[in-house]
């Protein structure tokens, strides 16, 4: 059958079949089950409004616990059995072969170095561009512009880029922007500017910023009589400042390393092949698109802060920095959280651009990619479902986090 | 913020040059791509798309229209003329030309060149030569010259024609196109419905073990569909769909429930109270108001579900290839094409480009088009 008809076939069957099941089981329940009269009418009414939630939920029950729900425990049996023993327990041995795997432990330390620096730089990005689309005339048409990545797939995303870092050999005209860019550098005093004055300084004023920021974290603190949001907050502020302390020290050693470093000047370079950088040129193409995302929320909330507690921090004198950093931050870092959180959770996932880009060559592999390998191309069910679960295991803090917040909005 | 005191003006002009950057280096890459689309494979590997916007300036070498049989014998003086451009394709404005590979901007457009013993040739602007000499000078092989010409910016619609219409197998978008479409549609309309109903009974209907179900929608919201690829995948070969349309609208549906519940039970949770107790008293049954109140005011939440489900299964690459692409190869969807095109014809740019556009048009006028809804279920679909 021809796949449009039977595209056609399916909406009608499916959303027909939907409206008829549930006015269907409403007149049943109402007129056949518990019709609401005769001597009991009262109480047929009771159970029928009982009962009839349940009808209502039934569907979707069924479809999430049936795509969601049951493959998380199957995939879990998954990885403790082996498919060429047909399907026999073998305990963690599936387990045991992946973390034998070299291979595995770059996906694992890949994806770890993606989960701090692409939610990092789209939330900062983000927050960026909210505030600066936020004051001006054609802040709104700024915004759809850095927000239209959204809409494009990774795939789609992957070709875009994959044309930015494209190559070609030296004698030609280079194609790709960055290659462009990068050929117009002998290692001159402008290359000197452009390439280790002009990092240094971002690198330094990044050191700052991330230095003012844990600091600001962990001051309530370090002096107890300031109440900080209280205790539930502790261990978030001292992750924050030891992340911060961290982020201080990398800069200050990847300043040092940049004066050290000698470039390969005038020659083109094959941006996905450089070893542990490729992974880079990889996660732009993540926050080019989150960036947006992030954007939206964070402009949204920033436009939510009460006018009064800036004007009285610029009263009492406070200078931009400090009304951002002091003020505006505070009060949207429970939006910032869940911004952090949303795309922490797209890059745990993220399959498609890897997939697309390099398909995990030059050690760019993530779990995700990793996983589809073992799944899809080594048959490897049981490593497969293995990794699966270690996804999983790294998404449950947010999952649980979720859920607790969930919870406590509704009581 | 203008009108406080203590905020300076300059601080404006800075925001305003910080945002330009911003956003020029967001579109920049994409805009590359769209031009790259329009351009002819010599233009894209000759030179990088930016340089396409701008006019030209291309040194090629040409040879003048064979003298043995084109040259014309006036008052014993043999001349050949001719048009390089009309005879061997290019165009543009002709800047300077020469006779020689080490001096190819020797002459201007109109200077009679002196080639010694009376040979004389001359190029004008727009690629018109003049070649006179006697017998013996103007025969064998015609005249070489060089010839540097500006020409304007030039796009073509070939790429798409290709794409869209001709090419082979591999190229040709159009049968992903529309299965991308039969993929899309019902995947986003299914959803809806089943969503709708149980968001009604969550939001508005009492009944035990109700706020553990939305702790539980909340958490199934984020469980990565990786987990479900294999197990579903043997639930779909076990009860006889296999790989095929119908498991993949499925799982998309499934896929899609969390958040549709959650954005659409958040919604209509605040709708007003008063308008829903009303029709109660008035008799009305719950299903009655369902679809006459409650659905009809929630159509933003819906169109916002709408376009989150509409550009993720577009957009979708996993799904698609766990779930509907077998071997056969006749159900490939966009994405899958644009990623095996990556690896057969990654240097073919203009193939490429307008592929990946091309699959990229649809989402983009979507996401223009209903901008308002999307950022608003953004708002509302992120856990606060």
């Amino acid at each position: 059958m021809n796949p449009a008809l039977l595209g056609l076939i399916t909406i009608i069957a499916g959303v027909g079949g939907c409206i008829g099941y549930f006015y269907l089981s409403n007149q049943f329940l109402d007129k056949v089950l518990f019709p609401a009269k005769g001597p009991n009418a009262g109480q047929n009414i009771n159970r029928a409004n009982m009962i009839r939630p349940w009808l209502f939920l039934f569907p979707a029950l069924f479809a999430l616990g049936l795509y969601l729900a049951y493959p998380v425990f199957e995939t879990l049996r998954l990885s403790l059995t082996d498919r060429d023993q047909g399907g026999a327990f073998v305990g963690l041995e599936n387990y045991q072969q992946m973390f034998s795997e070299p291979k595995f432990w770059e996906a694992l330390s890949n994806n770890m170095l993606w989960l701090i620096v692409v939610p990092a730089a789209a939330t900062a990005f983000g927050l960026l561009a909210a505030q600066l689309t936020d004051r001006i005339k054609w802040g709104s048409v700024a915004k759809s512009l850095i927000f239209m990545p959204m809409a494009i797939s990774f795939v789609g995303a992957a070709v875009i880029f994959k044309l930015v870092y494209d190559t070609r050999p030296v004698d030609q005209n280079q194609i790709g922007i960055l290659n462009a860019v990068w050929l117009q550098f002998e290692g001159g005093v402008g290359s000197f500017l452009f390439l280790k004055a002009l990092p240094a300084l971002i690198l330094a004023s990044f050191a700052g910023i991330v230095a003012y920021v844990g600091w600001i974290f962990i001051q309530p603190i370090a002096n107890r009589n300031d109440e900080g949001g209280g205790v539930g907050f502790v261990p978030l502020r001292l992750f924050v400042g030891v992340a911060a302390l961290y982020l201080v020290w990398l800069s200050v050693k990847s300043l040092a390393g940049l004066f050290v470093f000698n470039f390969p000047y005038g020659e083109p370079q094959t941006w996905l092949t450089i070893p542990f950088w490729n992974s880079f040129f990889l996660m732009v193409v993540l926050i080019w698109i989150q960036t947006g995302f992030a954007m939206v929320i964070l402009s949204a909330a920033l436009r939510g802060i009460p006018e009064e507690t800036i004007e009285a921090a610029i009263v009492d004198g406070a200078n931009p920095l400090q009304v951002f950093f002091k003020i505006k931050v505070p009060q949207i870092m429970g939006t910032i959280v869940v911004v952090w959180t949303t795309i922490t959770l797209v890059v745990l996932k993220v399959f498609d651009i890897v997939f697309a880009m390099s398909n995990g060559q030059w050690e760019t592999q993530v779990l995700a990619n990793y996983m589809y390998d073992k799944l899809f191309r080594a048959d490897e069910w049981g490593v497969g479902s293995a990794s699966a679960i270690i996804i999983m295991l790294l998404v449950s803090p947010i999952l649980i986090w979720n859920v607790y917040n969930a919870r406590k909005e509704m009581k | 913020m203008d009108n406080i005191a203590g905020s300076k003006s300059s601080l404006g002009w800075v925001v305003q040059i910080c945002t330009v950057l911003l956003v020029a280096l967001w579109i920049f890459p994409t805009v590359g791509l769209l031009v790259s689309s329009f351009r002819t494979a010599d233009q894209i590997s000759s030179s990088g798309w930016w340089a396409a916007l701008f006019p030209s300036e291309q040194s090629q070498r040409y040879r003048v229209a064979d003298p043995d049989e084109n040259r014309s014998n006036v008052d014993g003086v043999y001349v050949v003329e001719g048009n390089f451009f009309a005879e061997n394709g290019g165009g543009g404005d002709i800047k300077s030309w020469g006779t020689s590979s080490r001096e190819i901007g020797a002459y201007a457009p109109g200077e009679v060149a002196d080639l010694g013993d009376g040979e004389t040739f001359s190029v004008d602007a727009e690629g018109n030569y003049v070649w006179t000499g006697n017998d013996e000078q103007i025969s064998g092989r015609g005249q070489r010259a060089f010839v540097t010409a500006v020409s304007p910016p030039e796009f073509t619609f070939e790429n798409y024609k290709t794409i869209l219409f001709s090419g082979t197998a591999g190229d040709n978008m159009t049968k992903a196109f529309f299965n991308t479409l039969t993929v899309t549609i019902p995947a986003t309309v299914i959803p809806i419905v089943v969503a709708a109903f149980a968001a009604y009974a969550l939001a508005w209907m009492d009944f035990p073990g109700r706020a553990l179900l939305i702790a539980i929608i909340v958490g199934l919201l984020v469980v990565p569909l990786q987990l479900a690829l294999i197990p579903l995948l043997s639930l779909h070969v076990g009860i006889g769909i296999g790989k095929g349309y119908l498991g993949t609208w499925l799982a998309h549906t499934g896929f899609g429930l969390p958040l549709a519940i959650y954005l659409l039970r958040n919604y209509m949770v605040g709708l007003p109270r008063d308008i829903i107790e009303n029709a109660k008293v008035d008799g009305a049954t719950d299903f009655q108001i369902f679809t006459k109140i409650i659905l009809p005011l929630s159509f933003p939440a819906l169109a916002s579900f709408a376009i989150f489900q509409f550009l993720w299964t577009w957009n979708d690459l996993l799904v698609a290839k766990v779930f509907l692409i077998d071997s056969t190869g006749q159900t490939t969807v966009m994405t899958d094409q644009i990623v095996n095109l990556l690896g057969t014809r990654g240097g073919n740019w203009e193939i490429l480009a307008t592929a990946a556009f091309v699959s990229i048009a649809v989402p983009l006028v979507v996401f223009f088009a209903m901008q308002k809804y999307l950022v608003r279920g953004l708002l509302a679909g992120s856990v606060k």
